[in-house]
């Protein structure tokens, strides 16, 4: 006969409360190993997709997920000429937030060295690739665009031509991937006013030096377009990445950018952990910290659920040592009790996370291994909780029933 | 008359320390054999209870011994076995309140009796169901304890002790909450138990409506065993 199946049968209305009361405590538990968890994992998407074998950022900078980085364009040309390079592109990378259809639409631009990359590296779930040179954008669906719609940024209209599924910023913003010409655009985009003042001043700066006083057409040249200034260089950017020849020395074709004085290079791996110990490290250890938190919180919760039990138990605890019973009975209700209640608490948590994880902003991700962690330590606070329930009942005399 | 199945050798209880010390059981022998029930009379604060609890293993005597079916169980503080294991083999016992398990029903009482006592949870439903029906509450089987009567519930708790066939069993005023013609009832089943299955039946009571059942009467005053 199964004593701890008997009791809960006879006060199934507050075990099930208090079970309740548990999941929803150890659904928090869970949501927040999966908030870290899809933290981690949208900070390091980009860098596992693109999967280049180095990038290439400025000068004694971490990269640009750590802070900014500006290289010239240019630089994806020399990096060509590199033994033992196979590829090179540039990383355009920067955050954007507009008006669209009556709301703050909040992005995370990314430019692809189109037409070497189209972003059929992207995980598509709808639409096709860049096609075309503008005027086009893949948009993360956590960006709430449909495909076909257009969007003003800037002078131009872009139409989405593709949706991802889980391309999202270390920020928690939803990424749109564009041409790097265009993303260099909608980056460097200013109004026709401004423009014309920097054209003006530009010709006034020419016009007041000698050159411009023996070549006056240099005068006019400054004032048109930045494009047709030969002595202004394309707008920076955020890096290059770097693709290693097959049977080439990464570490060698690294030792070789790192000797220019105006770049240093880290490998994917590096500036994965350089990402996850810089702007992700803070985020990650207070979700840590916040989660050591709840757990001890849930085992306090749950020994004074079990403790309450057993008191609630303690005439019968009496009543049963009078009758002999031995110890591992009096253990057995109690202990299985509370492994009951971790185990369907934990099965609340599961149930209801799945449902209500999906409204959270940013992602929450439940994987596998976390679950399993989570699990044993369910039943290790189930285990623990259940000591104080057995210290108790372990001190009570069997002479109280006679009292 | 067959062996004893309890003796109580010289039994001394003293409770507290020096000026607080409060003697409350002055060197009682006795013995109760196979198949006799006995009354054991006295007013409030004369020893019964302590009496009772020193003879169910529950409460050390603080000298003299108790023997159980011949062995010695107890000697002065000092105990000679399992308690629990001799409880749970050898007594059973039967209180005012009924003491049933809420959470169980009337034959499951009865069945956590047995299989305490390791017996299988098949044979022991079976074994407890007789029981039930032994003691006339078999259609209250399956009935939670805040659904019978005291007198039924009072049953449940009889058949209870008598689960594990002990040899002794101890009851604590069983009577004290039933009427007249219910308490007299159940006093006469603890003859019948005594006298059919040869169990020491040893019962303490204020009831003197029914003492014509008892085989034999222990007064006890201040501590003090008249009569054994």
């Amino acid at each position: 006969m199964n004593l701890a199946l008997r009791d809960i049968r006879y006060h199934l209305g507050s075990f099930a409360f208090t079970t309740v009361g548990i999941g929803l405590l150890l659904m928090i538990v869970m949501g927040m190993g999966g908030i870290y968890r899809g933290l981690v994992d949208d900070a390091t998407v980009l860098i596992d997709r693109i999967d280049a074998d180095l990038w290439v950022v400025q000068r004694d900078t971490r990269g640009p997920f750590a802070e900014v980085s500006r290289l010239p364009a240019a630089l994806e040309e020399r990096l060509r000429a590199v033994p033992g390079v196979v590829a090179s592109r540039r990383f355009v990378s920067h955050t954007i937030q507009r008006e669209h259809a009556g709301r703050s639409l909040r992005m995370t631009v990314q430019g692809l060295a189109w037409p070497e990359d189209r972003g059929t590296w992207l995980p598509l779930i709808a639409g096709r690739t860049l096609d075309t040179a503008h005027f086009g954008l893949i948009a993360d669906r956590s960006l709430g665009l449909d495909l076909g719609e257009s969007l003003q940024l800037g002078r131009d209209r872009y139409t989405v031509v593709g949706i991802t599924a889980g391309m999202i910023s270390q920020a928690g913003d939803g990424m749109a991937f564009f041409t790097s010409n265009d993303a260099q655009a909608i980056q460097n985009d200013g109004d026709g006013e401004s423009q014309r003042l920097e054209r003006a001043a530009r010709s006034a700066r020419v016009g007041a030096a000698d050159i411009g006083r023996i070549q006056p057409g240099l005068i006019e040249r400054a004032g048109g377009s930045s494009g047709n200034v030969p002595v202004l260089a394309p707008p920076p950017v955020s890096a290059v990445l770097v693709w290693v020849a097959p049977g080439a020395d990464p570490a060698q074709v690294a030792r070789t950018i790192a000797g220019w004085g105006d770049a240093s290079v880290y490998t994917s791996t590096e500036q994965r952990d350089l990402l996850l110990a810089g702007p992700v490290d803070k985020s990650r250890r207070q979700i840590g910290l916040f989660r050591g938190l709840l757990i001890a919180i849930s085992a306090i919760i749950m020994a004074l659920v079990i403790y309450t039990m057993t008191l609630d138990k303690v005439h019968d605890i009496a009543l049963v040592k009078l009758m002999g019973a031995r110890n591992r009975v009096i253990v057995g209700l109690i202990l299985q009790q509370a492994l009951l209640l971790g185990a369907l608490g934990y099965a609340i948590a599961w149930l209801l996370g799945q449902r209500i994880f999906l409204l959270f902003p940013r992602r929450v991700l439940i994987t596998g291994p976390d679950l399993l962690m989570l699990a044993g330590i369910v039943v290790g606070i189930s285990v623990l909780a259940s000591g104080l329930g057995i210290w108790k009942a372990m001190r009570v005399r069997a002479g109280e029933v006679l009292s | 008359m067959s062996q004893p199945i309890v003796e109580a050798r010289n039994l001394r209880k003293v409770y507290g320390h020096d000026n607080t010390e409060m003697v409350a059981l002055k060197g009682a022998s006795f013995s109760v054999a196979g198949g006799e029930v006995v009354a054991l009379l006295g007013p409030s604060g004369a020893g019964k209870s302590t009496l009772l609890s020193i003879l169910g293993l529950v409460t050390a005597p603080t000298s003299g011994s108790v023997v159980i079916s011949g062995t010695p169980v107890v000697d002065g503080a000092r105990e000679l076995g399992d308690m629990r294991a001799i409880r749970r083999q050898h007594i059973g016992f039967v209180f005012q309140k009924a003491n049933l398990i809420p959470f169980l029903t009337a034959v499951e009482n009865v069945q956590v009796a047995m299989e305490i006592n390791d017996l299988p949870s098949r044979e022991a439903r079976r074994r407890s169901l007789e029981l039930l029906d032994y003691l006339g509450v078999a259609d209250r089987a399956n009935h939670r304890p805040v659904e019978l009567s005291g007198g039924q519930q009072q049953r449940i708790a009889i058949a209870r002790a008598l689960a594990n066939k002990p040899g002794l069993i101890l009851a604590d005023e069983p009577t004290a909450a039933l009427d007249g013609e219910r308490g007299r009832q159940v006093m006469e089943l603890f003859a019948r138990v005594a006298h059919e299955q040869g169990a020491a039946v040893i019962v303490v009571t204020h009831d003197h409506r029914a003492l014509d059942v008892f085989d034999r009467h222990l007064e006890m005053e201040d501590g003090e065993l008249m009569g054994a």
